[in-house]
């Protein structure tokens, strides 16, 4: 079977999970592509950790107000009934459990749910920003992520090499070919994405995997 | 009501010193002091200590540089205290040379650190960083059987604020994601000064939309320049 890699099958997984009023923060990059996904009638509250609850789709070009941007440095809007505050709170609300999801990138996630992705020594040190933060305060934790390496390799570990951003805070991982709960020794898989099934995703990743006697295989359009 | 003394980029940039520790507010440039910042490039004062949470940007690539970055760009930093630099290859640069000491710390805990030293508080438990590098060096003290680490305050000698607007009393009120860190900041330098984009009289501003309370600022400065 080939891998082709898919984002937005991650996106589109990722964004089935959430329910209305459910108060989620994206990370940058991949994560962002789940509010394109989701489904009609949902209505969540974003809140970005530069200050605002409420975030809103992108202004239209030449719309922009530069007082308003997301954690990725965009211009954004605000929905009706939202608000800005400043860091200390943000993380407040991130910190104290007021967020209910947190979708983040990955370097190097692992069997007992430790998350590397704020740096690759003498490479690469973009800085952790607000993900140990949100790691540590948000109720679900989910890993998103390509399954695959560039060089090949998966990128669900036994173990993490990198340095850690979280320890054993990571909830679910959500690839381009299925979903993993972590269990704390092992993932567990509970999805595969078509067409990959649950022999190939093992035979293929480097790590301890169970899977649920319920694996579905879920296709999407 | 005291009137604060309003002066211009230039006077605010002579009072930042060599050796000193700045704090810059502002998000990936949004809510940066700009006028200050190119006031202080054009004085060139070297041997400072940062304190943002990001280094805006600089990207190689495209030539482009903001915010802070045209500081950055200039060496005019020892060491920078920050939590995200992954958007200014400058920085990177001059860790993985050598040139500049980089010390990172997590955005809600240098958030938190900087309001605990505006606050009088000698430091404060998070659970954020534990098990990570983070951690090493750090007190671990366990509260109701759950660990936490012990984070001490950060201050500064001078800040650079950004706000929107203010009165002459030196009340501060911000304008959408442009508040971010700079309430903190204001809170936690022995010298504040403020770069606003209007500046109304004593009176004239809603005591209910003050952000940053008069008495946290020390100078105002008219904004010249709105460039990202």
């Amino acid at each position: 079977m080939e891998y082709t890699p898919n984002k937005d099958n991650i996106a589109k997984r990722i964004a089935q999970i959430f329910k209305t009023g459910d108060v989620v923060n994206l990370g940058i990059g991949l994560p962002t592509l789940v509010v394109n996904h989701l489904p009609e009638g949902v209505t969540i509250l974003l809140q970005s950790e530069n200050g605002l609850m409420g975030l809103g789709p992108a202004p239209a070009k030449g719309e922009e107000d530069w007082d308003m941007v997301n954690a990725g440095g965009a211009a954004i809007t605000i929905q009706p009934g939202g608000c800005f505050f400043d860091s200390a709170t943000s993380f407040g609300i991130i910190r104290g459990g007021h967020v209910d999801y947190t979708v983040l990138g990955v370097l190097e996630v692992d069997q007992q749910g430790n998350l590397a992705n704020y740096k690759v020594p003498g490479k690469m040190v973009p800085g952790m920003g607000g993900a140990m933060d949100l790691t540590i305060g948000a109720r679900v934790v989910i890993a998103s992520t390509l399954h695959f390496e560039p060089s090949g390799a998966s990128r669900l570990k036994r173990h993490c090499k990198l340095p850690l951003t979280a320890v054993a805070e990571v909830n679910l991982v959500v690839t381009d070919v299925g979903l993993f709960e972590v269990m704390g020794d092992r993932f567990h898989l509970r999805e595969c994405f078509a067409p990959y099934t649950a022999e190939w995703i093992l035979e293929k990743t480097d790590a301890d995997i169970t899977v649920d006697t319920d694996c579905k295989t879920v296709t999407f359009n | 009501m005291i009137a604060k003394p309003i002066i211009t980029a230039a006077q605010a940039a002579a009072k930042v010193h060599e050796g000193q520790v700045l704090m810059s507010g502002g998000f990936q440039g949004c809510g940066a002091a700009h006028s200050l910042i190119q006031a202080l490039k054009a004085q060139g004062t070297k041997g400072l200590t940062l304190i943002s949470t990001d280094n805006a940007m600089h990207d190689f690539k495209t030539g482009t540089v903001t915010g802070i970055g045209h500081l950055i760009q200039d060496r005019a930093f020892t060491k920078i205290i920050s939590s995200h630099i992954g958007l200014n290859q400058e920085t990177q640069r001059q860790m993985n040379a050598g040139e500049t000491e980089v010390e990172l710390v997590p955005q809600g805990t240098l958030a938190e650190r900087i309001r605990a030293a505006g606050a009088g508080l000698g430091g404060f438990l998070t659970p954020t960083g534990l098990g990570t590098e983070v951690a090493e060096g750090k007190q671990v003290i366990t509260i109701d059987s759950r660990p936490y680490l012990l984070e001490l305050p950060l201050k500064a000698d001078i800040a650079f604020i950004k706000a929107k607007k203010a009165d002459k009393a030196g009340n501060l009120m911000y304008a959408g994601t442009a508040r971010n860190f700079n309430p903190m900041m204001a809170t936690a330098a022995d010298v504040v000064i403020a770069e606003v984009e209007e500046i109304v009289e004593i009176g004239e501003m809603d005591p209910n939309h003050v952000h940053t309370p008069s008495i946290f600022v020390d100078f105002l400065v008219l904004a010249t320049r709105l460039e990202l």
